[in-house]
């Protein structure tokens, strides 16, 4: 069995969908950014396999972009994050509700 | 000074001078005020003779055929072709009102002068007297219909202030804002007939008009309309039937002022309208499509007829008033429907030789039955009053000369004018014998109710404490009585009507040489007309002796029951309106209010608020502020929007 473009994709899609339950699922605000993460790594996925088949390079140069940028992303995240613990003693999604009406 | 006949301006704005001064600086001194305005009243008078002098006496001025125009004017508007310029119109029949207008007006300043001592806003009374004088003095002279409907509205506001004087009671400042709205409607009519005639004949200019109408048939189909419109006008000023139910009310205001609005002006405006535009009426009268129906009769007509039932209507009610001042004031209805009625039986000049002797014996009587009312401390009621003859001298001897004037006994002027009109009813190519006996019926019933009151009032046995002690009024009040019962008595021996006759369209039947000639000349000319006014005066007056002569109260409610409660009550013209306001306007008042409170404000402006406030409230319950509903949500949308998309 060799495989083709449609088993790249279906990992991408589950990548993309456990990421997604992660983010509406989990309470714990360090584990919905690590499934935003890894939905961002699904696409870089799909990304990454489009442009092996299409013999075509910009798909993974566009890759080595997402990367930096979302390292540099997980820096300003991460600082917000320990901001936030700081000054509200929790890192729980249901403990920040402030924006409600 | 090369044009002389300038000098009418000063007629008309020495009265206004003397307003403006009077409201801005001397309103708080009532005596000095007086002054003002009796002065500048007294000089337009002067003036308004001297004009009649210059040019209405000298024939060869013929104003009659070519009216004079002041040279001083100025253009007022111009919109596009409308030129509307102020100048003032001088001949025979706005001198003629000119002089009615001051000399009347002055008199009864004069009056007021003494009656309104004692009444603190006396300054305002002389301001609103003057207004008045200049409101009807702008009607006599105006050039156009613009000016004309200017100044007829200032009679309104006029006789609004005058009415309303006093104020504070409610029922004089119902009956000022009775007269004004009454009078409001049938303007409304004026206006559009203004209009009308402007739209089709292109001008406002009354000589302009004039002669448009004898060279084409501008008004078209619409000349018919057009009369009946003008006509509208004076049904309100002139208080005709149906609108004449502000009148009698008007009674609120002081007595003179009575005497202003019954005599020389406001009413007097109506039927000099008719006679200054009564070229509108000479045209064939033709009507549109609509009213295909009116053809064969002409505004004439209803012009006569309506004349005709407020005279007959105002004289029946008048027969069981007991208020002095009303009797007074329905005896006013009937006499204009008289001169609405000459109008309309296509003779202008006997309508307005009645109005010049009406308002002689007409301000007459008021003033003398106001000097009735000072005396007795404001009492009105003639069965309160009795056997003022021998305590109040001249005011009687004044008040019986009015009453004959008015019942029309020779050689009084009463009995002349109201000859020409009935003569005009008995000629045989415009009369008409129904009205002829009408008015004839008419003349009966103002001898009988004019001799009620004088037998009632001033003759018998006193019916009140008061009337044994009371005193003749002071000479200020007495003066003006006298000077006007001598022009009641001799008006229509001087000349009146040969001098109206100089104008084309006020032209009498027959013609006299001579004091002589005068005094015998309604015999014969029309010795039928003359015999049965003179008639018809002598049964009232003896039907009034053998009912009042000695009564101590009132025989005919017992007599004639149930008509007489209709006839004391004015025919329920005043409950009838009432209903029919109610059923109309306040019907409709009541529709707008329910649209307004349910559709307007409900639907619209509540409904738009609640649906926005309901769904507001509605989506806030999605705002949780918890980022996984929201990441939830969002990642549902994205399905649902894949799905649609790839759906088709």
């Amino acid at each position: 069995m060799s495989v083709g473009l449609e088993h790249y994709l279906v990992v991408s899609l589950l990548l993309f969908c456990l990421g997604l339950l992660g983010v509406i699922l989990r309470r714990n605000l360090l584990v919905v950014y690590m499934s935003i993460e890894l939905m961002l790594n699904a696409a870089n996925l799909a990304l990454v396999a489009f442009s092996r088949f299409n013999n075509r390079l910009d798909g993974q140069v566009m890759v080595f972009f997402i990367i930096t940028v979302a390292a540099a992303e997980v820096a300003v995240g991460l600082a917000l994050m320990v901001a936030l613990y700081r000054r509200r003693q929790s890192a729980h999604v249901e403990d920040l509700t402030t924006l409600k009406l | 000074m090369n044009h002389p006949e300038n000098i009418a301006w000063l007629v008309l704005l020495l009265p206004l001078a003397a307003m403006a001064v009077i409201l801005l600086f001397t309103r708080a001194d009532g005596r000095f005020s007086a002054g003002i305005s009796i002065v500048a009243s007294l000089a337009s008078f002067v003036i308004s003779l001297a004009l009649l002098a210059m040019f209405g006496l000298d024939k060869e001025a013929n104003l009659g055929q070519y009216p004079g125009l002041t040279q001083m004017a100025f253009d007022w508007l111009a919109v596009g072709p409308l030129k509307v310029s102020f100048d003032l119109r001088l001949d025979y029949l706005s001198l003629l009102m000119a002089l009615v207008v001051t000399g009347v007006g002055s008199a009864i300043q004069i009056y007021s002068f003494g009656y309104m001592q004692k009444d603190r806003d006396m300054g305002r009374y002389f301001g609103g007297l003057s207004l008045f004088t200049f409101s009807m003095l702008g009607i006599v002279f105006a050039t156009n219909l613009v000016m004309l409907f200017i100044f007829w509205e200032l009679v309104g506001v006029s006789s609004y202030l005058l009415i309303g004087h006093w104020y504070e009671r409610a029922a004089a400042g119902d009956a000022a804002k009775k007269a004004f709205l009454v009078n409001r409607l049938g303007d409304f009519g004026f206006l559009l007939g203004i209009l009308l005639i402007w739209g089709m004949a292109g001008t406002v200019n009354l000589e302009g008009l004039q002669n448009l109408l004898q060279r084409t048939e501008a008004l078209g189909t619409m000349s018919g309309v057009a009369g009946l419109l003008i006509f509208c006008g004076v049904l309100g000023k002139s208080a005709q039937f149906p609108l004449h139910v502000w009148l009698p009310d008007a009674m609120e205001g002081p007595t003179p002022v009575s005497a202003l609005i019954h005599a020389a002006t406001m009413v007097a405006a109506g039927v000099y309208l008719l006679c200054r535009l009564y070229f509108i009426y000479t045209t064939p009268p033709a009507w549109p499509e609509p009213l295909a129906f009116l053809a064969g009769f002409s505004p004439l007509d209803f012009i006569a007829w309506t004349g005709g039932a407020t005279a007959l209507l105002a004289a029946l009610m008048a027969v069981q008033q007991n208020d002095i001042k009303r009797i007074l004031a329905y005896s006013t209805l009937s006499q204009l429907g008289y001169m609405v009625m000459a109008v309309g039986l296509a003779s202008p000049g006997p309508a307005m030789f009645h109005l010049c002797t009406h308002a002689f014996f007409k301000a007459l009587l008021f003033l003398a039955a106001g000097s009735v009312i000072h005396a007795l401390h404001h009492e009105q009621d003639i069965w309160r009053m009795g056997a003022l003859r021998k305590r109040m001298p001249v005011t009687w001897m004044t008040f019986l000369v009015g009453t004959l004037a008015l019942c029309g006994l020779p050689p009084l002027s009463g009995f002349y004018s109201k000859d020409f009109i009935l003569a005009a009813a008995l000629d045989s190519h415009h009369g008409s014998p129904a009205l002829f006996a009408l008015a004839v019926a008419v003349a009966a019933l103002t001898s009988f109710y004019m001799f009620r009151l004088v037998f009632v009032a001033f003759l018998g046995s006193p019916k009140n404490p008061a009337a044994e002690t009371v005193r003749e009024s002071g000479w200020v009040m007495t003066g003006p009585l006298l000077v006007l019962a001598f022009f009641s008595a001799v008006a229509g021996l001087i000349g009146i009507p040969e001098y109206l006759g100089g104008m084309k369209l006020l032209t009498f039947e027959g013609h006299a040489e001579g004091l002589a000639d005068r005094l015998i000349e309604p015999f014969r000319h029309s010795p039928l007309a003359a015999g049965s006014g003179l008639a018809a005066a002598v049964i009232g007056m003896a039907a009034a002796w053998r009912l009042y002569g000695q009564a101590q109260s009132d025989p005919l409610p017992q007599k004639l029951g149930l008509l007489a409660q209709v006839l004391r009550q004015k025919f329920y013209f005043d409950e009838i309106y009432q209903g029919l306001i109610e059923l109309t306007h306040e019907a409709l008042a009541r529709t707008a209010d329910w649209l307004d409170r349910w559709i307007i404000s409900g639907l619209g402006v509540r409904g738009a608020h609640g649906t926005t406030e309901f769904a507001g409230r509605a989506l806030r319950l999605l705002q949780t502020g918890n980022l996984q509903t929201y990441a939830f949500l969002f990642a549902a949308g994205a399905l649902l929007l894949l799905w649609w998309r790839l759906k088709w």
